[in-house]
C-alpha cells in the first residue's frame, strides 16, 4: 500500500541494525541517566521534576513509533513534499512568534492543550529536508558561485533568523552549521568559498553586537572560567566539576556528589552529560562518546552509499544536526566551548528535542534502507 | 536517463565525504582528550573541590554553667529564646527598571508577625536596603530582626513558615537571672563580643555575636562558666540543605561534642542577699557585706544602686541593653561601681578599735586610764571636735561612745606614731586588695608618715595622725577591707581571702573543685587586748551610752561600732542645692558582729552620704543580722533548710 512497486518486503529486509541499535542504547542510556538526574528533585519542592523521566519514556515511544512511520514511506515522497514540509515549519515559526510572545521571556512553545512543543527543533528537519530537495533537483558538475548558493543560503537564513529573534541562539547557529555542514558536500568555487567565509565573518562581527546581555555574560564566563564561579560561570564551573570528579570509573549510578547535591542546574536540559560523566567515569564517558561518533560517522556512510542526491543530502543533514548538538552539548559541560543552550541528543529531557532526534534516525533509516531500492539498482 | 544523470550526480559529493568523516573523528577526539584531562589527570582535584563544596563544619552551642547559690537556688542560668534572622536578599527586592532595591512583599509579613515596632522596622528597613545595595556576600549575611521572641511570635512566625521563605527562627542561649538586681555586682552581667574586644578574644575562640562575662563572677569565672563549643562535619547541599543520606561523603574525624561549661556554688545565700538588699532599700547608695567568721565566706554582699542584668545582658533586645547603659553610667550615684570592693571611703570611727590596738601594743596606754573630755580638743592653733563632751573617758568608753578626744589624747599624750596606727591597720588588711578577684578591686589607703609627709611637699603635721586616729584624714577604706577587719577582731586574729565561689561543679551536680577557706595573715596580738576590744564593741552596743545603743533589737546579740566619716566638700556651685545638700552629708558605717559570746557573723554596713553612723547604718545592720539569725533557724529545723533549698 506504502510502496506500490512492491519493494517494502526488500527495504524491510535492509534495516539498518547498527544504526537502530546504537540509537536505541543511546535512548536507553539517556532515560536511565535522566532517572538519575532528576532523583535529587523527589521530595524538594520541585518534587514533580523526579517523575519526568516516565514522560521521557513516552516520548521516546511516541518518536519511535513516528520514527517507523516515517522510516516505513519511502522517501522519494517526502522529497517530493520538500518544500511543503519547510513552509509548514516557517508558518510554526511565525505562529510561535504571534502566539508564545510572553512565556517566560523568550517565546519557544506553542501550546497544544497540556503539553507544548517547539517548533524550531522540527525546523532543523524541515530545513534539512528542503536543502536536500534544493540540491536534489540542481545538479551540477561545474563548481557552484555564490549566485548558485543564494536560495539555500536564504531558506536556512530565514528559520534561522526566526528562531535567533526567540531568542534561542543556540538552535539558530545549529541551523546555520547544518547548512554549511551540508555546502561542505558541494564542490564549490573557491574564490566563493572565500568571499562566503568573509560573508559569514563579517556576519558574526555585526551579530554580536545584538547578541543579549545575559548571552555575552556567558560568553565572557567561558573565556575567564573562574573569574565568577558563584554567579555566571556557576553552570560551567560545577558541570566540569561533575565530569572530573567522576575519574577513570566514575562515582556510582545515583551517587554522583555535585548532582545529588544540587550543584547541577538544568542537569535534565543542558547538562545531563556531567552527571553520567560523574556517575560512569572516563569509561563510561568514552562509550557514550563512541557512540555518538558511531552514529555521526555512520551517517555519512548511509550519505555515501544512498541511492540519489536528496538521500545523500538528507543524511548528510540528519548526521550534521546530530554531531552539532553532541560536539556542543559535550564542549559546553567539558568547558571547552561556551555554555549555550544546545541538547545532548536523547539525553536531555524534552518532547520536542527527543521526537526531532528520532525523527532524524528515521530518515537515515529510511535512506539507509532504500540504498538498493528504486533507481540506484538501475545504476548498477 | 534521467535515473543515470541522478545517480551520476551523488558524484559531485564523493569526494567529500572521507574528510567529513575526518573532521568528526578528529572533533570527538578532542573531546576524548578534554574528558582524559578532567576526569584521568584532575579527578582528585574536581573530587576535593566537590568534597569542599559539600562537607561544612558547624559549631555545636556549648551550655554556660549555672550559678547557684549556697544552698542550690539558682543565681544566674542560660534559658533558651528564639530570635529571627533574615537576609537582606530575601527580604528586598531589586526594582527592575531603576535597579535601586526595595522591600520586598513579604518584609510587611515579616514586620506583622514577628511584632517589630515601627520604628524599629524603620532602621531595619534602611540598613537591610544598604546591604543589598552593597551586593555581594553583605547581601547574604543574616540579619538579625528581633531578638527574644514571646512564645506566640515563634508560633506565628512557625504556621507561616511556608509564606516566609529565608526568614529564620534562630534558638540561642539568653543569661536570665532569676532575682534580678539582687546580687547584681557580684554575679555580674554578659555582654555581645564587640569588635575590639573580638581582637583580643579570637584567639580563645570567641566569634562575633558570642557572649561574653562583663563584670563580677560572669567576668571573673568565665573560662571556667563558658564551656567548650563542639563541631560537626555535615553535608549541605548547594541550596544550603541539611543532607543525611550520604554520611560515607564526610572524613574523619566527624564531630567533637560540646563540653558544657562548670557550675558554679557560691559561699552566698540567696535569701541572706535578698534580705541585705530588704535591709537597705531605703537608702540610696552605698554597701553592705555579712562574711562568715570561720571561714571568710561572703553570705550576702550588697552594692547599691544595683541594676538588673537581665536588661544589659541581650535577650530583651539591643534597645533594652542600650537604654540600660544610658542609665548605668548617666547616673550620679554611680550603679556601675562595685561599692563593696571597688568605692573606698574614710572608716571614720569604725577604724578606732585598730588604733586602740596599736596603743596597746606598744604599751603605751593603760585602759583603765581616764582622761577628760570636753568636747574638743586644742591643738596648736587648729581645734579637734569630739561628738560631744564626754567626760571622763577610758578605753572602753572612748570606743563604746566613740570619743575622738581620747583618741587624739592617744598621739598627742601617749605617744601613738603614724605608722603604729599605719601598722596595725595593714595587719588587718586595710591599704590592700582583699583578692576576691571578682570586681576590679581599689586597695584603699593606709598612709604612713613618709608617704603623707612626701604629699604635703615634706611638711609633716601632727595633726594628720591625730586624723588617722579616729580613720579620717587619708585613710580610705573599702566596705570589704572593713567587713574582713572585723572578720579577723571577731575570730582572735586570723584574717581570711574573702571567698565567694565555694566549688566548682559539673552540669551534673559532681564537684570538680571545692576551695578552702585560705588565712592570709594572724595579726598575731595578744588576746587580752581583744578581748578589751570587744568588750568595748558590745558596750558599743549594749550599753546606755553606746553608739548604737537606740538601734538595737531584741534578740539580737551584737557588738559593733559605728562611723560617721566626713567627706570633702564639695563646692557649692552646684547648682542644684538639693544634690549639694547630699553630698555634703557624712557616709553612715555600721561595723560589727553577731552573737556576742561565739560569732558567727561580721556585718558591715555603708550608707553614702547616710549621716551619723549610729541613726543611719546600725538599724540596717540589725536587721541584717536579724534575718540572718531567722534564717539559720529555719535552716537546722527538719522541715526547712537545705534540703528545700534545691528548686
Amino acid at each position: 500500500m506504502i510502496d506500490r512497486d512492491g519493494m517494502s518486503g526488500r527495504a524491510r529486509d535492509h534495516i539498518d541494525w547498527p544504526l537502530f541499535i546504537v540509537a536505541a542504547l543511546i535512548a536507553v542510556l539517556g532515560v536511565v541517566n535522566l532517572y538519575s538526574a532528576t532523583s535529587v528533585y523527589f521530595g524538594t519542592t520541585r518534587s514533580g521534576l523526579s517523575e519526568i523521566y516516565i514522560n521521557q519514556v513516552y516520548w521516546v515511544l511516541i518518536g519511535g513509533t513516528a520514527g517507523a512511520l516515517v522510516a516505513a514511506v519511502d522517501y522519494r515522497h517526502i522529497e517530493r513534499f520538500g518544500y511543503v514540509i519547510y513552509t509548514a515549519g516557517v508558518f510554526s515559526l511565525i505562529v510561535v512568534f504571534i502566539l508564545g510572545r510572553d512565556t517566560r521571556g523568550a517565546a519557544r512553545w506553542i501550546n497544544i492543550g497540556s503539553f507544548g512543543f517547539q517548533p524550531s527543533e522540527f525546523m532543523k528537519l524541515c530545513l534539512v529536508i528542503a536543502l536536500a530537495k534544493y540540491l536534489h533537483d540542481d545538479p551540477r558538475n561545474e563548481p557552484r558561485t555564490l549566485r548558485d548558493l543564494a536560495i539555500p543560503a536564504v531558506l536556512a537564513a530565514v528559520p534561522a533568523l526566526l528562531v535567533a529573534r526567540q531568542p534561542d541562539l543556540g538552535t539558530a547557529v545549529v541551523m546555520m552549521l547544518i547548512f554549511l555542514s551540508i555546502l561542505a558536500i558541494t564542490r564549490i568555487r573557491r574564490a566563493s568559498v572565500l568571499g562566503g567565509v568573509t560573508f559569514i565573518a563579517v556576519a558574526i562581527t555585526v551579530a554580536s553586537q545584538y547578541v543579549l546581555p545575559y548571552q555575552l555574560a556567558r560568553i565572557k564566563a567561558f573565556l575567564n572560567p573562574e573569574t565568577d564561579i558563584a554567579g555566571t560561570g556557576f553552570h560551567a564551573f560545577h558541570a566540569r566539576v561533575a565530569i572530573g570528579g567522576g575519574g577513570l570509573l566514575g562515582q556510582g549510578y545515583m551517587k554522583g556528589m555535585e548532582n545529588q547535591f544540587h550543584f547541577l542546574p538544568d542537569q535534565f536540559s543542558d547538562f545531563p552529560f556531567p552527571v553520567f560523566a560523574e556517575e560512569w567515569g572516563f569509561v563510561g564517558s568514552m562509550v557514550l562518546l563512541s557512540l555518538y561518533a558511531f552514529l555521526v560517522i555512520w551517517s555519512i556512510r548511509i550519505a555515501s552509499l544512498a541511492r540519489d542526491r536528496f538521500g545523500a543530502v538528507t543524511a548528510v543533514g540528519c548526521g550534521a544536526m546530530l554531531f552539532w548538538h553532541a560536539l556542543f552539548n559535550l564542549g559546553m559541560a567539558s568547558g571547552v566551548l561556551p555554555v549555550v543552550g544546545i541538547t545532548l541528543p536523547l539525553f536531555s529531557y524534552g518532547g520536542s528535542s527527543v521526537t526531532t532526534v528520532l525523527l532524524a534516525i528515521a530518515l537515515l533509516m529510511n535512506v539507509s534502507m532504500r540504498r538498493y531500492s528504486g533507481f540506484s539498482r538501475l545504476g548498477r | 536517463m534521467s535515473q543515470l544523470v541522478q545517480r551520476a550526480d551523488v558524484g559531485e559529493f564523493r569526494k567529500r565525504f572521507g574528510w567529513l568523516t575526518l573532521v568528526a573523528l578528529l572533533s570527538f577526539l578532542v573531546l576524548a582528550a578534554r574528558l582524559f584531562q578532567l576526569q584521568l589527570l584532575h579527578a582528585d582535584d574536581y573530587r576535593a573541590i566537590a568534597r569542599e563544596n559539600i562537607v561544612r563544619k558547624i559549631t555545636l552551642a556549648t551550655t554556660r554553667g549555672i550559678i547557684r547559690d549556697r544552698n542550690g537556688k539558682v543565681l544566674a542560668a542560660s534559658r533558651p529564646a528564639y530570635n529571627v534572622y533574615a537576609a537582606p536578599a530575601k527580604v528586598t527586592v531589586v526594582d527592575p527598571v531603576t535597579k535601586k532595591p526595595r522591600m520586598a512583599p513579604i518584609w510587611s509579613k515579616v514586620v506583622d508577625y514577628a511584632e517589630v515596632g515601627e520604628g524599629e522596622a524603620k532602621r531595619l528597613e534602611e540598613r537591610l536596603l544598604g546591604l543589598r545595595e552593597a551586593g555581594g556576600t553583605r547581601e547574604k549575611q543574616q540579619i538579625l530582626l528581633k531578638e527574644d521572641l514571646s512564645r506566640d511570635v515563634v508560633a506565628t512566625l512557625e504556621t507561616h513558615a511556608r509564606e516566609l521563605p529565608g526568614i529564620e527562627v534562630i534558638p540561642v542561649s539568653v543569661r536570665y537571672y532569676p532575682f534580678k538586681s539582687i546580687g547584681s555586682h557580684v554575679l555580674g552581667y554578659m555582654r555581645e563580643v564587640d569588635s575590639d574586644m573580638l581582637a583580643k578574644v579570637r584567639r580563645a575562640g570567641y566569634v562575633e555575636g558570642d557572649r561574653i562575662g562583663a563584670s563580677g563572677i560572669e567576668r571573673a569565672w568565665e573560662s571556667y562558666l563558658r564551656g567548650t563549643r563542639g563541631w560537626e562535619k555535615v553535608l549541605v547541599d548547594a541550596r544550603g540543605v541539611r543532607r543525611k543520606n550520604r554520611e560515607d561523603l564526610v572524613d574523619e574525624p566527624r564531630r567533637a561534642d560540646a563540653i558544657p561549661g562548670r557550675d558554679l556554688r557560691l559561699t552566698i545565700d540567696a535569701d541572706v542577699q535578698q534580705a541585705m538588699e530588704q535591709a537597705m532599700r531605703g537608702e540610696l547608695a552605698g554597701g553592705a557585706v555579712l562574711i562568715d567568721i570561720k571561714t571568710g565566706g561572703i553570705l550576702g554582699i550588697v552594692s547599691k544602686p544595683a541594676y538588673d542584668p537581665n536588661e544589659l545582658s541581650g535577650g530583651a533586645g539591643k534597645g533594652v541593653v542600650r537604654e540600660a547603659f544610658r542609665r548605668l553610667f548617666n547616673d550620679p550615684l554611680k550603679p556601675a561601681v562595685d561599692k563593696t570592693v571597688a568605692g573606698v571611703y574614710p572608716p571614720g570611727s569604725t577604724f578606732k578599735p585598730f588604733t586602740a590596738l596599736a596603743a596597746l601594743e606598744k604599751g603605751l596606754v593603760d585602759p583603765r586610764h581616764q582622761i577628760v573630755c570636753r568636747g574638743f580638743l586644742r591643738f596648736g592653733r587648729r581645734i579637734f571636735r569630739c561628738t560631744h563632751s564626754h567626760g571622763a573617758t577610758d578605753l572602753h568608753k572612748a570606743i563604746a561612745e566613740s570619743c575622738n578626744v581620747y583618741f587624739y589624747n592617744l598621739v598627742s599624750e601617749s605617744g601613738v606614731t603614724m605608722d603604729m596606727i599605719a601598722e596595725m591597720g595593714m595587719r588587718y588588711g586595710f591599704g590592700q586588695k582583699t583578692g576576691l578577684g571578682i570586681n576590679a578591686e581599689a586597695s584603699g589607703r593606709m598612709p604612713t608618715r613618709a608617704w603623707m609627709t612626701l604629699r604635703n611637699r615634706g611638711q609633716f603635721q601632727i595633726g594628720f595622725t591625730v586624723n588617722a586616729a579616729i580613720g579620717q584624714g587619708a585613710t580610705t577604706v573599702s566596705v570589704l577591707q572593713l567587713g574582713l577587719a572585723y572578720t579577723a577582731l571577731a575570730n582572735g586574729g586570723t584574717l581570711y581571702q574573702p571567698q565567694i565561689v565555694h566549688a566548682v561543679e559539673t552540669s551534673d551536680g559532681a564537684v570538680v573543685q571545692e576551695f578552702a577557706p585560705r588565712v592570709r595573715r594572724r595579726t598575731k596580738l595578744d588576746p587580752a587586748f581583744h578581748k578589751l576590744v570587744h568588750s568595748a564593741l558590745v558596750g558599743g552596743v549594749n550599753e546606755a551610752g553606746g553608739t548604737s545603743y537606740r538601734a538595737r533589737i531584741a534578740g539580737v546579740d551584737m557588738a559593733g561600732k559605728t562611723g560617721s566619716a566626713q567627706v570633702s566638700h564639695r563646692r557649692s556651685s552646684e547648682a542644684d542645692l538639693e544634690k549639694t545638700w547630699y553630698f555634703n552629708r557624712d557616709h553612715a558605717w555600721f561595723a560589727g558582729y553577731s552573737p556576742t559570746d561565739k560569732p558567727e557573723v561580721v556585718v558591715v554596713v555603708l550608707v553614702e552620704h547616710g549621716g551619723a553612723g549610729g541613726k543611719h547604718a546600725s538599724p540596717i545592720a540589725f536587721e541584717i543580722v536579724r534575718a540572718y539569725q531567722e534564717l539559720r533557724d529555719k535552716a537546722k529545723q527538719p522541715a526547712g533548710g537545705t534540703a528545700k533549698a534545691t528548686p
